[in-house]
């Protein structure tokens, strides 16, 4: 059965979502952060300039918001309202959590 | 002279970034009865060319790969080909990450077998996968309810997964040798989650292989947990719904939503267009639409870019009211709602309401 000692080899080089938080400010500049730092820096500003986005357009659109849910199945994205910038939480979703 | 029957024989695309592995599966896969073709490549890239110039019946593919891993390919398979049966095939055990394939529509996850009886239970999952194609059949069951095909699974001693589809909502089932082991619907688990799909009146349902390593969380019988979910729906049944029914089924679609209980107003956006909306209870729907347009797109973007599965819900909580954005798959709706509810509530209740959309 020495063979089958191929299928169990071990990798693991997939980027995980991360578990954490953040603060952006009105420029969408990451202030601090609790991301694992292997989670990249560009993707983070990502979301940060994207609930930006939506904070900003949503008052353009006469509905004031100062928190977003954000739901995929596997992560949620909540952001609240920071005089113009925003706190940023990022929690993975697997069956367990969902169900907690 | 002899007369040979020719059957199409299915095709199985195996990606994996190791050279080796990929003989082993092709020597492995060779074994099924339905003597299918196989093809590999050792790059995703490589393997979306392939995709896109033939066919396939199955696609086998590992997680972790360079430049372009398993995650990825499977996003775009997703999207480019939505009939491909999907399998992966991976060593990494992370909850996280078999939540985010079956996010992706992903048939099976499968740990990469370590023994005999692990690869003869592999080898069953493919066969049955491919099988349930070639054969054809009925894929669904006329006037039959939910707890008639569970009973019919049950008494029958089966084992398999009932992939249940009502709308925006899914939910999954697990029986192993005629007994409920375990089911999911969306946030709940177990017991809850299986009397949460009986409640849904109608839906579509897939039988997909059984997995019989599931953990199991339901120690109840299937009678008694179907008598107890009856028992529970005619309570439902029996107390004063806050909105009446017939009013509701009397009304268009958009208009029963923004009659809702809780619901200010109610907006459906056309995807692909830029004017393409319907709204109830906005004076001037326009900037609102905008608003939804743009925040859906950016988020669902984002949701690829994350690899995270696709958009399924956006709640934004304001001062005034709060507002939810949804897709049923055709059309993202925006929906108001007064501010007193909470993120949860409103969760909750916007999945009534698409359900409401879409029956």
């Amino acid at each position: 059965m020495g063979f089958l000692s191929l299928f169990s080899r071990p990798a693991a080089q997939l980027m995980a979502l991360p578990r954490g938080s953040f603060t952006v400010d009105r420029d969408g500049r990451i202030l601090v952060s609790t991301l694992p730092q292997a989670f990249p820096t560009a993707l983070a500003e990502e979301i940060g300039s994207h609930a930006l986005k939506a904070f900003k357009s949503a008052q353009t659109a006469q509905l004031p918001l100062s928190e977003i849910i954000v739901r995929y199945p596997s992560l949620k994205v909540t952001a609240r309202e920071l005089r113009g910038g925003a706190i940023i939480f990022l929690a993975p979703q697997t069956l367990s959590t969902k169900a907690g | 002279m002899t007369t040979e029957i020719t059957t199409e024989r299915p095709k199985i695309l195996l990606v994996d970034d190791d050279e080796d592995l990929l003989d082993l599966y092709k020597e492995i896969l060779a074994q099924l009865p339905s003597r299918p073709e196989i093809f590999t490549s050792s790059a995703g890239a490589r393997a979306i060319a392939m995709m896109e110039s033939e066919p396939f019946t199955l696609l086998v593919c590992d997680l972790n790969m360079p430049k372009m891993d398993g995650l990825q390919v499977l996003s775009i398979v997703r999207r480019k080909f939505p009939e491909l049966r999907t399998v992966v095939l991976t060593s990494i055990l992370d909850e996280q990450f078999r939540s985010r394939v079956y996010s992706l529509g992903v048939d099976l996850y499968w740990q990469k077998p370590g023994s005999g009886g692990e690869i003869k239970q592999f080898l069953e999952c493919i066969e049955s996968l491919l099988g349930r194609d070639a054969q054809g059949g009925f894929r669904g069951v006329q006037s039959k309810s939910l707890v008639d095909i569970i009973q019919l699974e049950c008494l029958s001693q089966n084992s398999t997964v009932l992939k249940i589809i009502n709308g925006p909502l899914s939910g999954r089932i697990w029986i192993q040798n005629g007994e409920v082991i375990d089911a999911i619907a969306d946030e709940l688990t177990s017991e809850a989650a299986f009397r949460r799909i009986l409640s849904w009146k109608a839906g579509n349902f897939e039988s997909l292989p059984a997995e019989p390593n599931r953990g199991r969380t339901i120690f109840n019988s299937y009678q008694g947990l179907l008598l107890e979910t009856a028992q529970a729906q005619d309570e439902a049944h029996g107390r004063k719904d806050t909105a009446s029914a017939t009013e509701l089924e009397n009304a268009s679609p958009l208009t029963a939503v923004s009659r809702y209980p809780g619901v200010e107003f109610a907006l459906v956006l056309k995807p692909g267009t830029e004017k393409g909306y319907e709204a109830r209870g906005l004076e001037n729907p326009e900037p609102m639409a905008e608003w939804a347009r743009q925040t859906i797109g950016h988020f669902r973007s984002l949701g690829e870019r994350l690899q995270a599965g696709p958009l399924q819900h956006f709640e934004g909580m304001g001062v005034q009211r709060n507002v939810a954005l949804a897709s049923d798959g055709t059309l993202d709706f925006c929906v108001g709602w007064e501010h007193d509810l909470t993120a949860g509530q409103i969760q909750e209740t916007m999945k009534k309401v698409m359900a409401l959309w879409v029956s």
